[in-house]
């Protein structure tokens, strides 16, 4: 299973600001490495961002997101309490779930 | 057998594998939440020019708004990290399209904010050369759009 995302909340009046710093190549089919050979495309489609169980953020990716992509997004009316969960699915089929609670 | 007793019997093993698991149905759903998120928009992604990618989003009619604003360097070192924050003030605006209109695919990303997220996302691309980028919010089903040229130094994509 892929590296595990780094996931920060804040919560400032009641709005939450959560940022995620993801680990993966997010190759984009252009590049050649050593050899000369084209490496394939190999990236994120779908980034998805649960409060508790309530989709918030449903990301369509593309190989355009930088290399361990870091996004952000703010949600209004979270509490201490509240679980944040990412969800990626990459072209590879390879995924990855993460989970934080907002503490303060 | 019947249709009744073979989905009885589907249903209660379904609770059973649902026991077994120690998994609760919600935390079912959540193991697969990309069964839920949007089907990826091939056509957009694939579009290798600005009016496909209009087109596959029905944005061909996009009005330039000043309700969106694009925080984001005027000239980038690395092409290959280019931090672009947009926050939109249009009411209800229920997804956010960011273009990199000189990449080999412009459309770099679609976005979705729902349930309380605030009209606002933070994402780091790759742009391959300087070009302008394009952001498009959609609100009540109407398309708006605003634009900022990026100048980049050292290209990103390849």
């Amino acid at each position: 299973m892929a590296e595990p995302m780094k996931i920060r909340a804040t919560l400032k009046n009641n709005m939450a600001e959560i940022r995620v710093l993801v680990a993966h190549p997010m190759e984009t089919g252009q590049r050649k490495d050593a050899t000369g050979a084209i490496v394939p495309t190999h990236f994120i489609h779908s980034m998805t961002v649960h409060l508790n169980e309530t989709l918030v953020y449903d990301g369509q990716w593309s190989q355009a997101i930088s290399r361990n992509p870091v996004f952000a997004l703010r949600i209004k009316g979270a509490k201490i309490g509240d679980k944040v969960v990412v969800h990626w699915m990459d072209n590879k089929n390879d995924k990855r779930n993460d989970e934080i609670t907002i503490q303060a | 057998m019947n249709l009744f007793r073979r989905q009885f019997l589907r249903l209660t093993s379904v609770v059973g594998a649902l026991g077994v698991t120690g998994l609760s149905a919600l935390e079912l759903v959540l193991q697969a939440p990309s069964a839920l998120a949007a089907v990826w928009n091939k056509p957009g992604f694939e579009s290798k020019g600005v009016e496909e990618v209009m087109k596959s989003l029905g944005a061909t009619n996009a009005q330039p708004s000043a309700e969106i604003h694009i925080n984001a360097p005027d000239i980038a070192e690395n092409g290959a990290v280019v931090p672009i924050e947009v926050t939109s003030r249009i009411n209800n605006t229920q997804s956010i399209a960011l273009i990199a209109e000189k990449n080999p695919f412009p459309l770099a990303a679609q976005v979705e904010l729902l349930n309380g997220a605030e009209p606002y996302f933070y994402v780091r691309i790759k742009m391959g050369q300087t070009s302008r980028i394009q952001v498009l919010v959609k609100a009540d089903g109407k398309f708006y759009t605003a634009h900022k040229e990026i100048k980049i130094t050292i290209g990103g994509c390849g």
